[in-house]
């Protein structure tokens, strides 16, 4: 029961963390690299714990990103549901991706973003972004090893405390 | 890990997730955006939602904050002299400016008061500062600490030292959101202050850089002609600097002058922001101006509102 609690807090505390994350303002010329983070615990906790993070939470958790970024509503709701899909769809061969094949496996998730923004942009009438925008699917392949050991060694280091 | 139903997992073939669930979840996010995007749900939802962003947005500031405390605890005496010094001159500068000012505004009083002009100068102001936080880097917003309980309202312009930096766009009830003059979907009208040439600045998404599409190619501009808000369109007060010319090319098509332009505020530098309280604007067209026969013959499409939807 214990363990179950804190399991939950790791994941809740990491979403929120992944939120706050994306609102820290960054120095000017580092902006455009600010990777999604968001996406990427999402991806993390589709991979390990598709009980808990299915399509609908998804939804919910884009609605909240929107919410707090002030967009269009839904935007990020509509580019988190297809990411999870896809990371839900390719679940099983994903989880046994040594960590380099995962990242660039994040990078073309990341870029399928991407290419649902300016769809989405499109759509909407807003002007398509610069070049910079495809900077940070980058960045994310990048941090994808950084976020993906971190959280892993912390639910390890939980488990063998319990045990 | 154990999953809650292992006979179910396949390798290749559909797994936990079916086609037709996607496919609603999609409709519904999709249904969202339309009704937001038609009726701008998405304002009211924000401001019945304030209570709990305010709080994130605050919290997302705080590192910033904290890391912007330390660096002035741990500055050396020299360097806070430096500063000290720096300072007293500049406002030294700005305190002789002001005097000769207030001589120049009591003339203009006189004067005005000679043509019989009603139009005032006054002008009501309010200090914010800055949440440090980045809403999305690829859309010029800034977060403001004052909100609807310091009656501030949307459209209302929003300035630093240096000159207008954009405006509120969002109003929580206890901050704010401004759009700055640079996003790609603000437009500002003004007018060169050498000439009194009336034209649209547009922003660019770049921070240091606006846009000037349709200047017409006979006119008089010249790198480094300074823009000034014209007044029209009832946004944005007349007489505010907006940037100044760095570059004057053609545009495609040779029709017309495209310029380039550098906003004069420091949008990314400030911390502190002027929002100007909403002043008494008149309606319909705004009056000829007797001194500058070029200006009265501009089209009237030039008088668009501040903001484009």
């Amino acid at each position: 029961m214990n363990r179950r609690r804190a399991q939950a807090w790791i994941f809740i505390g990491s979403l929120l963390l992944a939120f706050l994350l994306q609102l820290m303002p960054l120095p000017q010329p580092l902006l455009l690299l600010k990777p999604w983070w968001i996406a990427l615990v999402l991806i993390y906790w589709s991979i390990e714990t598709p009980d808990r993070v299915g399509l609908g939470f998804a939804l919910l958790i884009g609605m909240c990103g929107d919410l707090l970024s002030g967009q269009l509503l839904g935007e990020q709701a509509l580019r988190l549901v297809v990411m999870s899909f896809i990371v839900l769809r390719f679940r099983s061969r994903l989880r046994f991706f040594p960590i380099s094949q995962q990242a660039l496996a994040v990078l073309g998730l990341l870029l399928n973003d991407r290419i649902v923004v300016v769809m989405i942009r499109g759509f909407s009438g807003d002007p398509i972004p610069t070049m910079g925008f495809w900077i940070s699917p980058f960045i994310g392949m990048l941090a994808w090893p950084f976020v993906f050991l971190l959280l892993d060694d912390v639910r390890a280091r939980l488990r063998a405390q319990e045990s | 890990m154990p999953l809650s139903n292992p006979d179910k997992i396949f390798l290749f073939a559909e797994g936990a997730v079916s086609t037709t669930r996607l496919i609603a979840y999609l409709t519904l996010t999709m249904i969202i955006m339309v009704i937001d995007h038609r009726a701008g749900y998405l304002e009211s939802m924000r401001a019945f939602s304030g209570v709990l962003v305010e709080p994130a947005y605050r919290i997302a500031a705080l590192p910033s904050d904290v890391a912007r405390a330390g660096r002035l605890a741990v500055a050396t005496q020299s360097q806070l002299v430096d500063e000290n010094r720096k300072l007293r001159e500049a406002l030294l500068l700005a305190q002789v400016r002001v005097n000769r000012m207030s001589a120049l505004t009591a003339q203009n009083e006189r004067l005005k008061k000679l043509l019989d002009v009603q139009k005032e100068l006054g002008l009501g102001v309010h200090l914010a500062r800055l949440i440090d936080i980045d809403l999305d880097p690829f859309r010029h917003r800034i977060v403001i600490d004052a909100g609807s309980a310091q009656m501030i309202k949307v459209g209302q312009p929003v300035l630093d030292a240096f000159g207008i930096m954009g405006q509120i766009v969002e109003v929580l009830p206890n901050t704010s959101v401004a759009l700055l003059i640079t996003d790609p979907t603000h437009a500002i009208p003004v007018k060169v202050r050498r000439t009194g040439l009336r034209t649209i600045v547009y922003g660019t998404g770049g921070i240091n850089r606006l846009r000037l599409p349709n200047i017409p190619i006979s006119s008089d501009i010249k790198v480094g002609d300074e823009l000034v808000t014209s007044g029209l369109g009832g946004r944005f007060p007349a007489g505010f600097p907006v940037g100044e010319i760095v570059e004057i090319s053609n545009d495609e098509s040779g029709m017309f002058a495209a310029a380039i332009a550098k906003p004069a505020a420091a949008l990314d530098r400030s911390g502190e922001v002027l929002l100007l309280q909403d002043l008494p604007q008149p309606m319909g067209p705004p009056a000829p101006q007797h001194n500058d026969p070029d200006v009265g013959e501009s089209p009237a499409s030039e008088e668009q509102d501040g903001a484009m939807p």
